[in-house]
């Protein structure tokens, strides 16, 4: 090892401290890249290769009853590869042990066996018998959940026959790759399954036979999707079309899609951030060390080594850094993503994870770190390879203060000379003061964006489940039935109150404008389901109008007072035009409320409902769920109660763990920062601070100095980081808005107070450590320094 | 040295050195004519901003001249580019500094490594750290070692890589008398054993003593120049 490298070594090990610090910020970038794209690729990559080989449609229709020999027509359509027609029902199911009433989606399978389109992944036993009509292939998870073996059964009202169905295959499929009941937030695979039956079956128990009402079809390639839809709406328009839809609209797929996209985001905004900063950090260090080896560089200069040679010796010190990071970020990232694909297969049902965190993610984050690390300390080494010998073996001039307005100010304001020697010395310096402030500031700013979400969560939990589902559970009738039935609902067990409620999808339409969704009709009476606005105000559904939410609106491009064309799907396909009387701001989906009176004048039809909302007497609620196995025309129970405990329960484990890294996350910036800078200053100052106390400054005194100016920046960086912090959460919110749910920005002095709180007491306990060896100073050998 | 005409290793003409501080213009160096022989110990004398500093610098390499001309023996030292001189350094020249200007994370033999790294026909650097009488202190770093010490690995390291030319400014200013003495003796050893042309600054007048020639300083400019007939031995010296 030649010698320069052997003092390169020596460099890096006395500055490991340093060097660690800025190293520990590269790693988050390194592992936050490594882990964002690795899982990425990973989830999109194993999403696409299920999709391929399970066939997962393009396509999907709900339908009320269609006659089987439509497929020909189907499969006819321009762009249209497979079509698989079937039959799908929904039940509740009687599983022997379980207290609660759990609901089954009943897919019918073909006569001659597994789909063409969508098709099961067996993981145990077989395929039912096509002609059985008590043997069911449940989805692998249900099975799980509720401790099913392959032989076991459980009883399902079928279209009002109660039947006892025995468990002969458990599988995986794609179109429940995350598995989400009726009115569920989150999957819930104890208390939802999926269930595949022979076609003859379902057929016969849902009065399907020679008929269908679903249909998935596949598309060629290059085929138009929207001309597809079109083509089948037309098609099924006769039977009662719900309207197809795309991949966009199937749950399972979007909701996948959107944790993809959010992936993706996290992999381009928050790695360069953290480059930036140990790029700063890097040239702010390199610069230090830089100004202190003067004199050696005149050497090493004096004895022959050329300006490439001195100027790659010292970018190899940053080199080692961004080494150390890479390093760190690595093992790190690959820790965190294989935690991360842990908590995917938790909600996600893959049947396998393509979990290659490949090759060329490890070298794209070790790159982007590396070039970072190496252009932050270039600045510092090409002015290392300029330096001329003759005037490096020289010390350095005094860095040139002036006076100016500031100085009159400060004199004006009577300042001590400690505190004017820190304002002058940060005015000296503006960029490395205003890039140390942006440091903390984007310190600050982490903090603060994920509590954000706690309190917008909570905000939107409250406005859902408190004051507008106020409902401790949601019985869902097989199809709508007269209101009647509100009064045997109300003489069940443990209900205190039952409202009725009737869902239809529809198809608004405004001009060119159009959105699929479901009006929820309801007596301008509700307790339980309420119509409530953003400031949980309880709006009243005028009769003679459609109250709309705020994106709907938007994205039909609609005022209040201006009429929409509403197409009720499922019934007699009829459109009417209806006054849009009121616009409300809500935080789930695109709901769309009307007077259920109203409805039914305008339907023609008599009063009824699809849906029973009660209220429960918590003591007999056993009691009720014995009772709600037998009723045959319940298609499913939401127990509402346990929704909203495991959703809160979800997510403030989520939470306590996002806010935790972040935490983390900031300490490593604020300590990254802080503790350079005061080991900077430290170093520029301390044959000034010697003097000082060499003059009967205290330690105290001094330390003012030092502790002051890094303080002060602290201090002031809080503001900007509030504000940085809002603004990056809003963009956040922004973008995960969606159809589904959007996020309230709710600011909450708390959420600015406990950032400032971890920031500022990180920056004080990084500039005590660095006041430990202000203390340790021999101060005679200080004064001896040569600069 | 002998009588016959003395081979040239360094010739300048009219150089002139200004530097620009703000609006003042301070020549360090105002038209220096000067010759220096091979294998000559000359000593250039004279107070502090004489220019003696800056005229080493500009002969070593490390500074150029803002007019006038350089050569060394038969190139041009004056306008040639930075990669030349950077060269020039590496081959010819050996640099001591009056604050030893040691890398603090190298031992003494590490110091010395650092030159003959890069130097194309060096000495071991055990074998020049003996000959300045540090055979047993070669793992030593410097803040291990006695400033006379320091000084002694700094010499070795300007002599490993076996220099036509050795420059030293203020060799023994930062030293106590007898430990300069000992610094001095080992210039003279060099001088003497290797032939290695040596130039002294110093402000110290007594060791013009030793010397060949004695060139003196004042104001940027060559005030006198003189032969000693007779030269002292280092350890005669005594200031």
């Amino acid at each position: 090892m030649q010698a320069i490298d052997r003092k390169l070594l020596r460099d890096f090990s006395r500055l490991w401290k340093q060097a660690l610090a800025i190293a520990l910020v590269l790693a988050c970038g390194v592992a936050i890249l490594l882990t964002a794209l690795g899982m990425y690729k990973s989830l999109s990559d194993t999403r696409d290769t299920y999709y391929e080989r399970n066939r997962f449609a393009d396509v999907f229709s709900a339908v009320q009853r269609a006659p089987e020999r439509l497929v020909t027509e189907l499969a006819a359509i321009e762009g249209v590869w497979a079509v698989e027609t079937r039959t799908v029902g929904s039940a509740v199911l009687d599983v022997p042990g379980s207290m609660v009433s759990v609901t089954g989606k009943i897919l019918s399978l073909p006569p001659d066996g597994a789909p063409r389109l969508n098709v099961p992944l067996l993981k145990s036993g077989r395929l039912p018998d096509p002609t059985s009509t008590d043997e069911v292939m449940v989805n692998h998870n249900f099975a799980l959940a509720n401790g099913f073996q392959l032989g076991d059964f459980f009883f399902a009202n079928l279209n009002g026959q109660k039947r006892q169905l025995t468990i002969t295959g458990t599988a995986q499929s794609p179109e429940f790759i995350y598995t989400i009941g009726p009115g569920a937030l989150m999957p819930d695979n104890a208390t939802f399954g999926i269930l595949w039956m022979p076609q003859a079956a379902v057929a016969a128990a849902f009065d399907m036979t020679g008929a269908f009402n679903d249909v998935a079809l596949k598309l060629s390639k290059g085929a138009r999707e929207e001309n597809v839809i079109d083509a089948v709406d037309r098609l099924l328009e006769p039977y009662g079309s719900l309207g197809a839809y795309g991949r966009d609209l199937q749950v399972s797929h979007s909701f996948i899609d959107s944790e993809i996209q959010q992936l993706r985001n996290m992999a381009t905004v928050l790695p360069p951030i953290f480059f930036g900063i140990s790029a700063f950090l890097v040239s702010m260090v390199m610069g230090r060390i830089i100004a202190l080896e003067r004199s050696q560089i005149g050497l090493l200069k004096a004895v022959g080594y050329s300006n490439l040679e001195v100027c790659l010796h010292y970018l190899m010190l940053a080199v080692l850094i961004a080494v150390v990071g890479i390093g760190i970020g690595w093992l790190v990232g690959g820790w965190l993503a294989r935690q991360m694909a842990l908590l995917y297969a938790e909600y996600f049902d893959f049947p396998f994870l393509i979990f290659s965190t490949s090759l060329w993610v490890y070298a794209a984050s070790g790159m982007a770190a590396m070039l970072t690390t190496t252009l932050g300390a270039t600045q510092a080494a090409i002015k290392a390879a300029r330096l001329a010998p003759a005037i490096a073996m020289q010390p350095p001039a005094p860095p040139q203060f002036k006076r100016s307005w500031i100085d009159r100010a400060m004199a004006a304001m009577r300042l001590s000379q400690p505190t004017i020697m820190i304002l002058r010395s940060l005015i000296r310096w503006p960029v490395r003061s205003g890039l140390t402030l942006l440091g903390l500031a984007l310190a600050v700013s982490t903090v603060v964006s994920p509590s954000f979400f706690t309190y917008s969560l909570n905000k939107i939990v409250d406005s859902a489940f408190y004051e507008s589902a106020r409902q401790d559970g949601m019985l869902i009738l097989s199809h709508d039935m007269p209101e009647i039935v509100l009064s045997t609902a109300a003489d069940l067990p443990a209900v205190l109150q039952a409202e009725g409620q009737q869902y239809h999808p529809v198809i608004l339409s405004n001009g060119n404008h159009e959105k699929r969704t479901v009006i929820q009709a309801g007596r301008p009476d509700s307790d339980l389901s309420r119509v409530i606005d953003k400031d949980g105000k309880q709006i009243a559904v005028p009769p003679g109008g459609v109250v709309l939410t705020e994106r709907l609106a938007a994205q039909l491009d609609i005022g209040i007072g201006d009429t929409v064309d509403a197409k009720f799907l499922g019934g007699r396909q009829e459109t009417h035009a209806v006054r849009v009387t009121d616009i409300i701001a809500q935080y789930f989906g695109l709901g769309a409320y009307m007077d259920l009176e109203y409805v039914n004048a305008l339907l023609r039809q008599s009063p009824r409902i699809s849906l029973i909302n009660v209220s429960l007497d918590d003591t007999e609620v056993i009691d009720l769920h014995r009772r709600l196995k037998e009723i045959p025309s319940l298609a499913g129970i939401v127990m509402m109660t346990d929704t909203r405990r495991s959703f809160s329960e979800t997510i403030a484990q989520n939470i306590g763990v996002v806010n935790t890294i972040y935490i983390v996350i900031a300490l490593l910036i604020t300590i990254g920062v802080t503790y350079n800078g005061a080991r900077i200053q430290l170093s520029e100052r301390s044959r000034e601070l010697a003097s000082l106390r060499i003059l009967g400054f205290t330690r105290a005194e001094v330390s003012y100095i030092l502790i002051g100016e890094t303080m002060l920046l602290s201090v002031l960086a809080q503001p900007l980081g509030w504000w940085i912090g809002t603004l990056i959460t809003a963009s956040m919110f922004n973008s995960f808005s969606s159809d589904l749910y959007n996020m309230p920005l709710v600011i909450h002095p708390a959420i600015y107070a406990k950032a400032s709180f971890v920031v500022l007491l990180a920056s004080f306990g990084s500039v005590m450590l660095v006041r430990r060896r202000l203390d340790k100073q021999n101060l005679v050998s200080a004064m001896k320094v040569r600069e | 040295m002998g009588q016959e005409a003395p081979e040239i290793v360094f010739r300048t003409q009219g150089v002139t050195k200004v530097y620009q501080t703000g609006d003042v213009k301070v020549f360090a160096l105002a038209g220096v004519d000067l010759e220096l022989y091979t294998g000559e110990m000359a000593v250039l004398l004279g107070p502090s901003g004489s220019g003696k500093s800056t005229l080493l610098n500009i002969l070593g390499g490390l500074d150029h001249a803002t007019a006038g001309r350089v050569w060394f023996r038969d190139t041009e030292l004056t306008d040639i580019p930075d990669r030349a001189l950077t060269r020039y350094r590496r081959d010819h020249v050996g640099f001591v500094f009056q604050f030893y200007n040691l890398v603090p994370s190298l031992t003494a033999r590490e110091n010395v490594q650092l030159v003959t790294d890069v130097s194309p026909d060096p000495m071991p650097a055990e074998e020049a750290l003996a000959l300045v009488g540090l055979a047993n202190r070669m793992d030593h770093f410097p803040s291990e070692m006695s400033g006379g010490e320091q000084q002694r690995v700094a010499i070795a390291r300007a002599i490993a890589k076996r220099p036509e030319i050795l420059l030293c400014d203020e060799p023994t200013g930062a030293l106590d008398s007898a430990t300069g003495v000992q610094v001095l003796e080992v210039l003279q050893d060099i001088n003497a054993r290797f032939g290695t042309t040596t130039v002294i600054i110093t402000h110290n007048a007594e060791i013009q003593r030793m010397a060949h020639r004695v060139i003196q300083f004042a104001d940027g400019k060559i005030s006198s120049v003189h032969t000693n007939e007779t030269r002292l031995a280092p350890s005669e010296i005594v200031w």
